[in-house]
């Protein structure tokens, strides 16, 4: 045993160090996994790469913007670039836990339009650079209904007329406005009702109705996986996870606009990322006009910069035209919610308490 | 044990049901363990028998999934499989990088865990040891407080310390956890040991540092090694404290399991639960053999 | 070394003393204080690491629950001016000139909005007002401050806004304890139960223990014939049976819970092998997983060799002759069992017991993995607050109060069964 010992000790510490990252010229990036972090790697990640010679570690996180407060508050932080939603882009940069991101250094549009006046209406906050907007809607596996397809919100919370299990995403966004959509308010008042306890009330218990027949969801791949297994006949999911499961793998699954809720995911910069600087080229990069198009060849994202729209053409299959599959298209835009994430940012803590109350009653 | 010949109708029906509620719990322990693993051969991306396996057609069953295990996150999976493809892997597959850093982690934590608590336990089973009920209530304690509790104060104290995200502070923290098994496992085994023998080692003149190696070590050695063998094994399957303390570019295999069965539930999973039971079964059998080696030992000595 | 054995006696009618003068008593004490000192010296280095990397971060989360100075160091004007005065309506003037101060300086430093996240624990929509106000304070020059301020938004005339902060500005609060216990405070800082729909964790506490109980009833149902089987088998079979029980206890805990994702899933296993063999309908497929049968049949398998080895353990002890003395003597097998047989078991169902239920109290990878939404426990919601919602000092506090319950079955498990008494294997 007693030479042994340093043996397995030094045998340990050279795993140790094989373990270790390398960090020259690499930097992390946290995405959503699946079909969303394959278009970012795709558009994004192999040209930057290729152009400048340095590396990207492309992680998976349920939800990128989680680990940040930790290691911001550890003072040990290890990602370099986050691709986060609005409501937690604002949030944290309200926090002091990102780095400023000054607007005047991205790149202009081809034409020479200024960056700041490229991006769409709130697509830039101090903090953050918006990539895509995205939007949750709710799909249905068409095989599972041979007579009247679902058409509109409504019938994501009508078990009767369309049976069957239904896939929704576990936390109060945006399954209250969802629930209040299909619950015959228009767009335009959903967060005012909300305000009000009456309001939340309602959406509460338009989710009760369904509530016995509902399968909660974390991560975005999930939504397509339950439809394909089998296991829900109806799901909200991110727009662009199920396009890729429909098109891309051929799953008959159909999305219906009708009550979708829009919302930006951005890229931030943790405060004391370790490649700050090599973090910012990487944003200026991936979000310019041609980097953003491209994005929508592999996953069904509107860009953020209005003369990307121009730009986008067709799926990487080379027969399908990507933009009737944006949720920014103006045929799917007829009874949509643009997310408030002022609203969130308020109501956050004390909406979820009582949606988590909610959820663990019986 | 048979059945005596006084037996009644009324007991030899009772001995049946009992046998067979016995089997039935055998079933519940050990089916879900064994079931996964044809399952884990499935041509198709289902997590049930489909009918060419039942059939045992060979068409049924196929290796993709430990393909799939093996090349996840590689660069270029599709090439030729030569020496730079096998590079690529040991460089770039995102189990291969678990593994390497869940075996990392366990033996550094396995060598802490084991050192400290040898000693402690030492101590802790001489009579003379003061406070001996509550220090070792103590020491336990890590193997009773919640996952949950233990890496929620690890989590802030680390971010405090600087230690979160660190390997050092992950090997702290599952050298915590392992020690109650080095500690429970050692005294056992000294419990069992006659201390007539460090007098009759140190009356001949042996100094305590060679009565400690040529006496004591032989003979805790195999309660040693079995809390070794604990320590790593919670190290390897502890998945809380890595959620909570590692970054994301630490994945060990139960955190990578835990996210392939939150995320993306496909049975790459059972090929990586397959081999993690071929693993447990080694372990078993080591175990076994250690037991039967004390036993021989015991009674050479006894 | 010397040791008491070797101490020499000398002289008649005299105290004893060794051979160096000294007398016996003293040299045994001293030598009885030495071996102390050196078994001590033997388990400090642990004591010192399990203190160290167990004992200190557990005492700094259980002071997080409790501690929160966000508010009082990043408004100090307002907070120092809060604690000198009872609030017992909105305040005046003085206190306005403070918060105008106070938020001044916070958006100057960008703290301004981590201020209002921790009001916005306690009343919801402080985080807006905070933000929307510190963004149009610079147009605030000179007095009058609260005139100016409740045009800029008339929420800063709320009085539950006041009390809220009242309590805040003291860094110690006892805030997180009271959301834990389903508690608040109303908008006069009077403590009262939280409204009914936003009550959760009085249930989740119950939840814990009353599926805990099931889990630890049912493992000792399945356990102890189990345990009483091997224990009277002969050796050459009960060795075989028992790596039945110990490959589970081997095999990782993911792996055992995924073996049950594919065992119960609607399109799993058994749902498939019921529809196949005619039992249900296709469309009728049982549904064993997310809800708290998923949580109770997944933790009933991992917890159930925690039940046998250490039942086992006891039964391997009980003699067999006593129940054939008491059949001899003229018991029946039922008396036999519940008079003489299951008194001498009763240590190893206790162990039992408390084992699986002090691990499943704090159990949190399986209920979150099988239990849906009905089947989980309270160690979710904490995860949930440690990592999502980010509210760690609530995360903290719920900790504590579980821990405490811990402690006590601890104590109870140490008192009963003795810690040093635990046999693994």
């Amino acid at each position: 045993m007693t030479p042994m010992k340093p043996i397995a000790a030094a045998l340990a510490a050279g795993l140790l160090l094989a373990a270790q990252p390398a960090h020259a010229g690499e930097i992390t990036v946290v995405s959503w996994g699946g079909a969303y972090t394959k278009s970012q790697v795709e558009a994004y990640h192999k040209p930057w790469m290729a152009k400048t010679g340095h590396k990207i570690k492309s992680v998976d996180a349920p939800n990128p913007a989680s680990p940040i407060k930790a290691q911001v508050k550890a003072g040990n932080v290890s990602i370099d670039v986050a691709d986060v939603e609005y409501s937690d882009a604002v949030r944290y940069c309200d926090e002091g836990l990102l780095e400023t991101i000054d607007p005047a250094v991205l790149p202009p549009a081809p034409d020479g339009t200024p960056a700041t006046e490229d991006f769409i209406d709130g697509a830039l906050t101090d903090c953050a650079v918006a990539n895509i907007v995205w939007s949750t809607v709710f799909a249905y596996d068409a095989a599972k209904f041979k007579g009247a397809k679902p058409q509109t919100i409504a019938d994501l919370f009508d078990v009767e007329k369309f049976p069957g299990k239904r896939g929704l995403r576990k936390g109060a966004k945006p399954n209250l406005e969802m629930a209040l959509m299909a619950d015959g308010v228009p767009a335009g008042d959903v967060y005012k009702l909300l305000t009000t306890d009456a309001g939340v009330t309602r959406a509460f218990k338009k989710l009760d109705s369904i509530k016995k027949h509902v399968v909660w969801w974390e991560a975005g791949a999930q939504p397509p996986q339950l439809l394909a297994d089998g296991e829900v006949s109806m799901t909200t999911a991110y727009n662009g996870r199920i396009f890729n499961a429909a098109i891309g793998e051929d799953k008959p699954f159909e999305i219906v606009w009708d009550g979708q809720v829009l919302d930006f995911d951005l890229f931030v910069i943790p405060k004391g990322a370790p490649n700050k600087d090599l973090a910012l080229e990487f944003i200026k990069f991936a979000t310019d006009t041609q980097r953003l198009a491209d994005q929508a060849k592999y996953i069904a994202y509107g860009p953020a910069r209005k003369s990307s729209g121009k730009l986008v053409g067709l799926y990487q299959d080379g027969k399908t035209q990507m933009a009737p599959h944006m949720p920014t298209a103006a045929a799917n835009m007829g009874n949509a919610l643009v997310n408030n994430f002022e609203f969130w940012a308020d109501r956050d803590s004390e909406l979820n308490e009582r949606f988590n109350a909610w959820i663990a009653s019986n | 044990m048979s059945m005596p010949p006084h037996a009644t109708m009324f007991e030899r029906i009772w001995r049946r049901l009992y046998l067979a509620f016995c089997a039935g719990v055998f079933l519940f322990l050990i089916a879900p363990i064994i079931v996964i693993v044809p399952l884990s051969f499935n041509a198709e991306p289902y997590f049930t028998f489909t009918r060419d396996m039942l059939a045992l057609d060979p068409d049924g069953f196929s290796l993709r999934w430990y393909d799939r295990l093996l090349t996840y996150g590689m660069t270029a999976p599709d090439a030729i499989r030569d020496g730079a493809w096998w590079a690529d892997a040991w460089a770039n597959s995102q189990w291969i990088h678990a593994a390497k850093n869940s075996f990392a982690i366990g033996i550094s934590s396995t060598l802490i865990a084991t050192a400290l608590g040898t000693l402690a336990a030492l101590g802790l089973s001489r009579p003379e040891m003061p406070f001996r009920r509550a220090v070792m209530a103590l020491l336990i304690s890590p193997m009773i407080v919640p996952m949950i509790i233990s890496a929620t104060g690890l989590f802030f104290f680390y971010s405090k310390a600087g230690l979160a995200h660190t390997y050092i502070g992950i090997v702290l923290a599952h050298a915590m956890l392992g020690i109650p098994f080095v500690i429970i496992t050692v005294t056992a085994t000294l419990s069992g040991f006659d201390r007539s023998l460090i007098h009759a080692a140190a009356s001949l003149g042996a100094s305590p540092v060679t009565t400690f190696r040529k006496v004591i070590l032989p003979l805790i050695l195999p309660g040693v090694i079995s809390g070794a063998l604990f320590a790593f094994v919670t190290s390897f399957d502890e998945v809380v404290v890595v959620l909570f303390v590692a970054s994301y570019d630490q994945q060990t295999i139960p955190l990578q399991m835990w996210n392939g069965i939150r995320e993306q539930i496909s049975p790459t999973i059972l090929a990586a639960a397959t081999i993690l039971i071929l693993f447990s079964i080694a372990l078993l059998t080591t175990l076994e053999l250690l037991r039967r080696r004390t036993e021989r030992l015991r009674g050479l000595s006894g | 070394m010397t040791t008491a054995a070797e101490t020499v006696a000398a002289g008649d009618g005299g105290p004893l003393t060794t051979g160096d003068g000294t007398p016996l008593k003293t040299a045994l004490a001293r030598a009885t204080r030495r071996a102390r000192i050196k078994a001590l010296l033997l388990v400090a280095p642990l004591l010192l690491f399990v203190i160290v990397t167990f004992a200190v971060p557990i005492g700094q989360m259980l002071y997080l629950s409790v501690y929160n100075p966000v508010f009082s160091d990043n408004m100090p004007r307002l907070s120092s001016w809060l604690r000198s005065h009872e609030v017992s309506d909105v305040p005046g003037e003085a206190a306005f000139e403070a918060l105008a101060l106070d938020l001044k300086d916070a958006r100057k430093n960008r703290t301004h909005a981590q201020v209002g996240t921790r009001i916005n624990y306690e009343r919801s929509g402080a985080t807006s007002l905070f933000k929307s106000t510190a963004r149009k304070i610079k147009k605030i020059k000179g007095p009058p401050y609260k005139e100016q301020l409740l045009a800029l938004n008339s929420e800063w005339g709320d009085l539950h806004l006041w009390t809220v902060m009242a309590r805040a500005a003291s860094p110690h609060t006892s805030a997180f304890y009271a959301q834990a216990l389903d508690l608040t405070y109303d908008a006069t800082g009077n403590i009262t139960r939280a409204p009914e729909n936003r009550r959760i964790y009085g249930l989740l506490f119950q939840r814990t223990l009353f599926l805990s109980a099931l889990i630890a009833a049912l493992c000792l149902i399945l356990g102890y014939p189990v345990a009483h089987l091997l224990a009277n088998l002969p050796l050459k079979y009960s060795n075989l049976l028992m790596v039945m029980v110990l490959l589970p206890f081997w095999t990782s805990l993911l792996v055992r819970t995924t073996s049950w994702i594919t065992l119960l899933q609607s399109q799993g296993v058994l749902n498939d092998l019921l529809v196949s063999v005619g039992i249900l309908g296709d469309d009728g497929r049982l549904e064993l997983m997310y809800n708290q049968w998923g949580t109770v049949i997944a933790m009933t398998h991992i917890m159930l060799p925690f039940m046998i080895l250490p039942l086992y353990s006891v039964m391997k002890t009980v003699p067999k002759d006593f129940v054939r003395a008491a059949r001899s003597l003229g018991a029946g097998p039922v008396t036999a069992f519940l008079r003489v047989y299951l008194p001498q078991t009763v240590p190893g169902i206790g162990a039992g017991v408390l084992l699986v239920f002090i691990i499943s109290v704090g159990y949190y990878i399986t209920p979150a993995l099988v239990g849906g939404s009905s089947g989980q426990l309270i160690s979710n919601q904490i995860a949930f607050h440690m990592l999502q919602s980010l509210n760690w000092g609530l995360a903290a506090a719920l900790g504590a109060l579980l821990l405490g319950g811990v402690i006590l079955l601890y104590w109870l498990y140490d008192r009963l069964v003795g810690v040093d008494n635990m046999k693994l294997g």
